[in-house]
């Protein structure tokens, strides 16, 4: 498991690039769904409103 | 008759429907194939001969330029179907890419340079292909400075689809020139950024990171280009239902 | 009697540099913007002329692109201040042949003359007498270019406020090419060796730019009018 850990010496150069990759890649999820939560509400506040003065 | 499901694809209803099922398609693919290869390209393959364990970047590394590329191609390819058949929906997927495609390039940059650092001695080397990425990652920039600078999405849209058009046309052009200028000045040691000949147990991780990426783009797409339409549609009927379905 | 369009074309370049004649203050300033940027680097590296001679092509072109990226502001801004290229766009003219003529103009304002300052700025930066050609050749086409590349840009850019740093943004990566190669070819020049191989790299580019940077610039005239 430490030689796994260890990378034959290069560990700090591989952890912290697929640490980064994976921060991009869960980052890409959180930014995409927000996107969509936030269009929803904006539609939603664009209805009630459109809705609200026939 | 073939011609019909282009013409559905220019209706926000049916591609926004379209988008919600074929999410799961592709998210979960993404995830399994991802999680597959990196215990494949961590554990299961063996050491290179010369940069022993340190090579294994190249499973995060090419996956991420990867992606910037292929995003901005299909980001261009987008725009160019926007402009020509004034669909906004193709508009709306080139919006959508932006994001994804610049934040890999960061990606790329970074684990390129930490793959070169024990390779080159430093964390950059001007080597020709991160270069051309770190323009790329200015083309990006670009393309998003532009649509946040114009208020009317409209002309936001053509504006920075133009952009992405005259952008692609130049990457080939950039790429070259960058690589004809670094050998010029040869950089001291030759950089195996790219992928050389490798034993299969090397490759299948890597094409299975190439492919499980490709499904993530594809997925984050889908999401995005759902929040992009309900941002371009106006006319409520098919709203409403969409939001409460 | 219609006009035809190289007619027009003809008469924009003459209306344009006649108009510039009388803004002279406007175009003196990217010439001052090359001449202070080109300034600042001995003060700030060395004054020895050996120094910074290996470094001067550089120096001769980041300071001229920049120059050029300054100048870009005005191709577009009075003409779609006042209407003028709304006039244009309707005008049922080539769209593209005015911009080329504009552009042209634009060029002949603020890259010619920075190509004819720019020996200047080299010897003060210890560049030999022979390597003069190999500084007005290269950048006089390279500012073509880059004017050519930053028409469509500016084009872009119309009418959105504080622009100009929006335009370096855009303009930059699409001209490194240029820059790549207009800076080997000065830089070859000042080593004494034949700079003809860049020179035509950047001759090829300034025709693909020629043919293809109005057509987009006028593209782009049609979407920001919109």
């Amino acid at each position: 498991m430490n030689e796994f850990l260890h990378m034959g010496g290069y560990a700090r150069f591989v952890w912290p690039s697929y640490a980064l990759t994976l921060a991009i890649v869960v980052l890409n999820i959180i930014w995409a769904r927000r996107s969509l939560a936030r269009a929803r509400a904006d539609a939603r506040r664009r209805l009630l409103r459109s809705g609200a003065n026939p | 008759m073939a011609w019909t499901w282009f013409h559905r694809l220019a209706s926000p209803p049916h591609v926004y429907a379209l988008a919600t099922r074929l999410t799961p398609w592709f998210a979960w693919p993404a995830a399994a194939l991802i999680l597959a290869g990196l215990y494949a390209g961590l554990v299961l393959a063996p050491p290179d001969y010369q940069q022993g364990d340190g090579f294994r970047i190249i499973y995060v590394h090419a996956p991420s330029a990867w992606m910037s590329l292929m995003v901005y191609v299909t980001m261009a390819t987008a725009a160019a179907v926007g402009l020509i058949w004034r669909m906004k929906i193709a508009h709306a997927a080139a919006a959508s890419c932006a994001p994804i495609g610049a934040s890999f390039t960061v990606a790329a940059l970074v684990t390129g340079s930490l793959w070169g650092r024990p390779m080159w001695g430093t964390y950059w080397e001007w080597d020709p292909r991160l270069t051309s990425e770190l323009i790329l990652l200015f083309l990006y920039l670009g393309y998003m400075a532009l649509r946040s600078a114009i208020d009317d999405v409209q002309r936001a849209d053509r504006a920075s689809a133009l952009l992405a058009v005259v952008g692609v046309v130049n990457v080939p052009i950039i790429h070259y020139s960058v690589l004809w200028w670094n050998s010029l000045h040869q950089a001291p040691s030759v950089m195996k950024l790219a992928k050389p000949e490798m034993p299969a147990a090397m490759l299948i991780p890597l094409l299975m990171m190439l492919a499980g990426f490709t499904f993530f783009f594809v997925a984050l797409l889908l999401v995005r280009l759902r929040g992009e339409i309900l941002r371009r549609e106006r006319s409520a009927s098919w709203i409403r239902e969409a939001l409460t379905g | 009697m219609s006009t035809s369009a190289l007619q027009a074309a003809r008469l924009i370049l003459a209306r344009d540099l006649r108009l510039a004649l009388r803004k002279r203050g406007q175009f003196v300033q990217p010439l001052a913007f090359f001449a202070i940027v080109t300034t600042l680097f001995p003060l700030s590296i060395s004054p020895e002329l050996a120094r910074l001679r290996e470094i001067s092509s550089g120096v001769l072109w980041v300071a001229a692109l920049l120059a050029s990226l300054l100048a870009l502001e005005f191709l577009f801004r009075d003409d779609a201040h006042d209407g003028t290229l709304e006039q244009y766009a309707l005008s049922g003219q080539s769209l593209t042949w005015l911009i080329f003529a504009k552009t042209t103009a634009h060029w002949l304002l603020t890259g010619v003359p920075l190509a004819v300052m720019a020996p200047l700025a080299g010897l003060s930066l210890g560049v030999p007498y022979a390597a003069v050609l190999g500084i007005i050749v290269p950048i006089a086409l390279g500012t073509l270019v880059l004017s050519l590349i930053g028409a469509i840009g500016a084009a872009l850019t119309l009418g959105v406020r504080r622009s100009g740093v929006l335009l370096t943004l855009l303009t930059l990566p699409l001209a490194m090419p240029v820059l790549i190669f207009g800076a080997q070819a000065t830089d070859l020049a000042i080593r004494g060796a034949s700079f003809a191989a860049p020179l035509y790299l950047l001759s090829a580019m300034a025709v693909l730019g020629v043919t293809l940077a109005p057509l987009a610039a006028s593209a782009a005239v049609r979407i920001s009018l919109e």
